[in-house]
């Protein structure tokens, strides 16, 4: 009882408990707002801060597609590097550093000061893709504000050899030309980046979640043959380093598949050591560049005779003096032969006999021929920058043009649009796309002629390649070959120049069942030689010798079939 | 009741400790994964970087020049090449 008195006696005064408590809610109140507003109003923003304390976006790089060749040998392969850049107004520098810097970079001290000397800047390359291991070297130098990016880089195992077919790609790894450009669609991977969890040691701890996952190149296998290239190149370099010549081209075509075995080019460069590309070097001129092609464009004109019947293989055309006046012009043969068979015609590539079996048809048949073994039509082979060839419509054509167009002046094409059309003759009368890319099943091919024409002229090709022909020097041992030369005036602004010519041969091996179609051109051999049956067919004769016994093709011919002229007869020189 | 009581809140704790320990379980396996995928990375470079060195050591110009002058071959002249049909499986 006392304390209750005690109390009642020191008792408060009410109104301070009610302040207190008031106080007490007062301060509840405020902390339930400040959790409303930090967890309600303001938790997007924080929530935002707190997750860019430790979580962090990072890039996943794409490799680029490795280009391989038929065999999946690469041709092409992209490779991590290290870029060095800086941001200037972090690097501080010490002469002796700045000394061991340039060295590493193997930049000029004074080219070095010039790129630091802007400090307002924040990147700057200092040296882009550098090996790794010299890269390195830069870290082990610890110089603040100077790192490391990883690029890639991309290398050609096949160089010069590969060159023109496969192009080369920027400093960003990016197709710039040829089949790296053409494909760089499904070359080019897309990098792509996740967020991730870091713990203070820089590790990641958590995958959060993927924003954009990264796609890898594709690999793109193509159809050339890396050994096949190789011989080519080797063969059609020395026939142009022999004949002085400006340039040359080489196509070799797979008969059963259309598909490319093997295209090169000189001049060549080396695409790993790209300082000065000039596009006289770089150019892939088999398929961008157009040339007349002369006399290899008379079997098309001959099998398009006779396929109307008004010609049989032994029709006989008379070519007279070796002259043939049409209108103002006259057509000439340096060597009038007289009576002719239209298989002669081809054996010995006049040009009268040609033109008198042209002039015999309807524009409209020669023209029909023509476009349907792809003059004047691009090859779609799907190289960029392929061109179509020049060839007018027939009801255009004069008398003295349907002349010269059967043995090849006044119409032009590409060394490939050539190689594809022989495919006719190779195949049966039946003619395929051509393609760049490893082929799994050939093709579907459109017939042209009939299979008796076909063979017909096949057998006139025959005769070409033997002694009274154009060109024995194309003969190849164990087999038989078919092929036609061609040696053109070049084209010199409006006229023909008088010493500028391009020689060239196509052919296919083995006759009694083609298999390979090789189509050799060597722009202005000037070393005194100029016939396609002197610098162009040894090439293909090369060539073919190798190409048919790396792909095993049984022989269709004695081992001595080569029956070259004896070396005092005359030379059965082309009519140009 | 509080018998009851005791025994969830140690099963709530012991819950709440085996979460913990599971995160971070978890956690460094994800560090040792990042690890391991870290290394399949770099193998992957080092790959195409041998697949390059390979190509560029098997270059076609490089084996001829080595087969004839380091190892005196050359290729056969057609009069001693002797080709073998495949049997036909007939």
């Amino acid at each position: 009882m006392k304390p209750r008195s005690a109390s009642k006696s020191h008792a408060l005064p009410g109104w301070r408990a009610r302040a207190l408590l008031m106080l007490l809610l007062l301060g509840f109140l405020l902390l339930a707002c400040r959790a409303i507003y930090l967890q309600g109003l303001n938790n997007d923003f924080l929530q935002k801060k707190g997750a860019s304390r430790y979580g962090r976006v990072i890039e996943l790089s794409a490799t680029r597609g490795v280009i391989t060749d038929r065999n999946r040998e690469p041709l092409a392969i992209s490779t991590p590097v290290e870029s060095v850049w800086a941001s200037p107004g972090d690097v501080a520098l010490e002469p002796q550093q700045a000394k061991q810097l340039s060295k590493l970079l193997d930049v000029d001290m004074s080219e070095l000061g010039r790129r630091l000397a802007d400090s307002s800047r924040e990147f700057v390359y200092l040296k882009r893709h550098l090996p790794p291991e010299q890269a390195a070297k830069i870290v082990e130098l610890n110089i603040p504000g100077i790192f490391l990016k990883r690029e890639y880089r991309r290398y050609y195992p096949g160089s010069e050899y590969f060159s023109h077919l496969l192009g080369y790609t920027d400093v960003d790894d990016r197709g710039q030309e040829a089949l790296e450009l053409a494909f760089d669609d499904q070359l080019r991977g897309k990098p792509g980046s996740r967020r991730v969890i870091k713990d203070r040691l820089g590790r990641i701890v958590e995958d959060v979640e993927s924003i954009r996952s990264p796609q890898q190149g594709r690999d793109v296998a193509l159809s050339v043959d890396t050994k096949i290239q190789y011989l080519a190149y080797r063969e059609l370099k020395s026939a142009v380093d022999a004949q002085r010549a400006k340039a040359g081209g080489i196509v070799v075509l797979d008969v059963k598949t259309g598909e490319v075995l093997a295209m090169a080019n000189l001049p060549s460069y080396n695409p790993n050591n790209r300082g000065k590309l000039d596009s006289r070097r770089t150019r892939n001129r088999t398929v961008t560049d157009l040339f007349e092609p002369g006399s290899t464009l008379k079997p098309f004109t001959v099998a398009a005779a006779i396929e109307t019947g008004l010609y049989k293989p032994d029709s006989v055309i008379q070519t007279g003096a070796g002259q043939l006046v049409i209108g103002s012009a006259t057509i000439h043969d340096a060597h009038p032969s007289g009576a002719l068979t239209v298989s002669q015609v081809i054996q010995k590539s006049s040009n009268v006999g040609a033109a008198k079996i042209a002039l015999g048809l309807p524009p409209a048949v020669l023209w029909d021929v023509f476009s349907k073994v792809g003059f004047g039509v691009q090859p779609r082979s799907g190289f960029p920058g392929e061109v179509s060839g020049k060839l007018r419509a027939a009801n255009t054509w004069r008398p003295i043009e349907q002349a010269t167009m059967s043995y090849g002046h006044g119409i032009s094409l590409s060394l490939l649009q050539l190689a594809r059309a022989y495919l006719v003759f190779a195949d049966g009368g039946e003619i395929k796309p051509v393609t760049l890319l490893r082929q799994d099943a050939p093709a579907d091919s459109t017939r042209i002629f009939s299979a008796a024409t076909a063979a017909q002229v096949r057998q006139m090709l025959e005769l070409v390649v033997q002694p009274g022909g154009t060109a024995p020097r194309a003969q190849v041992v164990g087999y038989r070959v078919a092929g036609k030369t061609g040696t053109a005036h070049k084209v010199d602004g409006a006229s023909y120049a008088a010493n500028k010519y391009i020689s060239s041969f196509v052919g296919f091996a083995p006759a009694s069942d083609p298999r390979v179609i090789i189509a050799v051109m060597v722009d202005e051999p000037s070393a005194g030689q100029y016939y396609g049956g002197s610098v162009a067919a040894p090439v293909f004769a090369n060539v073919m010798t190798g190409t048919l016994r790396m792909l095993g093709v049984k022989p269709d011919a004695p081992l001595n079939n080569v029956v070259l002229p004896p070396p005092d007869a005359p030379e059965i020189r082309e009519e140009v | 009741m509080a018998r009851l009581n005791i025994i969830l809140l140690a099963i709530v704790i012991v819950c709440g400790l085996s979460v913990v320990t599971s995160q971070h379980k978890a956690r460094k396996l994800y560090v040792e994964l990042q690890r391991q995928q870290e290394i399949a990375r770099q193998l992957e470079v080092e790959w195409g970087q041998l697949q390059l060195e390979q190509s560029t050591w098997a270059m076609q110009a490089r084996i001829e020049k080595v087969a004839g002058s380091r190892l005196m071959m050359h290729v056969p002249a057609a009069s001693r090449v002797q080709v073998i049909a495949p049997q036909s499986s007939q």
